[in-house]
């Protein structure tokens, strides 16, 4: 299963694991976006602590996600990213975008 | 010692994932760093989506890759499509630029190949399909293999 997700106290969090790229972001947006679609949460949480691979497709699967959010007026939080992933986003100018959260998981249990 | 090694594969999504993999293990033989393995894993990806989103516009053909290590340790990798080419290529290597909004594209995989190679070398016709050569010097230990 590429991604799990729960909700939990008006925030929808969605861990995301394996390779994200063009083949694999296509599913990965259906699913998060239905789930928004029905949650309408005011906090999406991506959490790609068990992600491997992230090229280009993840910054398109992050904007996406961002401007949904927006729509419904809530924030997106990006957390668990890799340093292969850093890199990518920082590439994107994303690191400025979002809300980074390292310590989410630990702060949530 | 030099190296070399010629892939063909179709034009479906699930081969992106192989076809990183793939230049990866070759490119492995030159012991490269983990982030240097990452790197190259990343730039093939977003050359090969390239061919398969663009080139082909999700129409079934062949994708070619040849990869070569070079005396002094640079990788040169060669991904070329019979595609549709880019009439414009500064435009198309322009960050954020995208032809396919639609389909989430961020428009970045050229600036993401650019910044994670040493160089990148676009060679394309209208129609007759484009040519991506990446290289990037590994600075792991070149004499190795």
């Amino acid at each position: 299963m590429p991604v799990a997700i729960e909700y939990r106290e008006e925030s929808l969090r969605a861990a995301l694991s394996g390779e994200i790229d063009h083949h694999s972001a296509k599913e990965l947006r259906m699913q998060i976006d239905d789930a928004i679609s029905r949650a309408v949460p005011q906090k999406l949480i991506m959490d790609f602590s068990a992600v491997t691979f992230m090229d280009s497709s993840g910054i398109g699967l992050i904007m996406g996600r961002y401007k949904q959010m927006a729509v419904y007026g809530g924030t997106l939080v990006i957390s668990g990213l890799g340093p292969q992933q850093r890199k990518v986003m920082r590439l994107a100018g994303l690191d400025r975008l979002c809300v980074f959260e390292q310590a989410e998981e630990t702060a949530e249990k | 010692m030099t190296n070399s090694m010629k892939l063909q594969f179709e034009s479906r999504s699930c081969n992106e994932g192989f076809a990183r993999t793939a230049v990866a293990a070759f490119a492995a033989l030159l012991d490269p760093t983990y982030e240097e393995l990452s790197d190259i894993k990343t730039a093939v990806s977003e050359a090969v989506t390239n061919c398969i989103v663009h080139a082909y516009a999700e129409r079934l053909d062949s994708i070619y890759i040849t990869a070569q290590i070079r005396e002094e340790g640079t990788l040169v990798v060669k991904i070329r499509d019979r595609g549709c080419g880019i009439a414009d290529i500064e435009k198309a290597m322009e960050p954020l630029y995208t032809t396919s909004p639609e389909g989430e594209r961020a428009g970045l995989g050229f600036a993401v190949m650019q910044s994670l190679c040493d160089r990148v070398a676009v060679r394309s016709k209208p129609g007759q399909g484009t040519t991506v050569t990446l290289y990037k010097k590994l600075k792991s230990r070149q004499q190795g293999i």
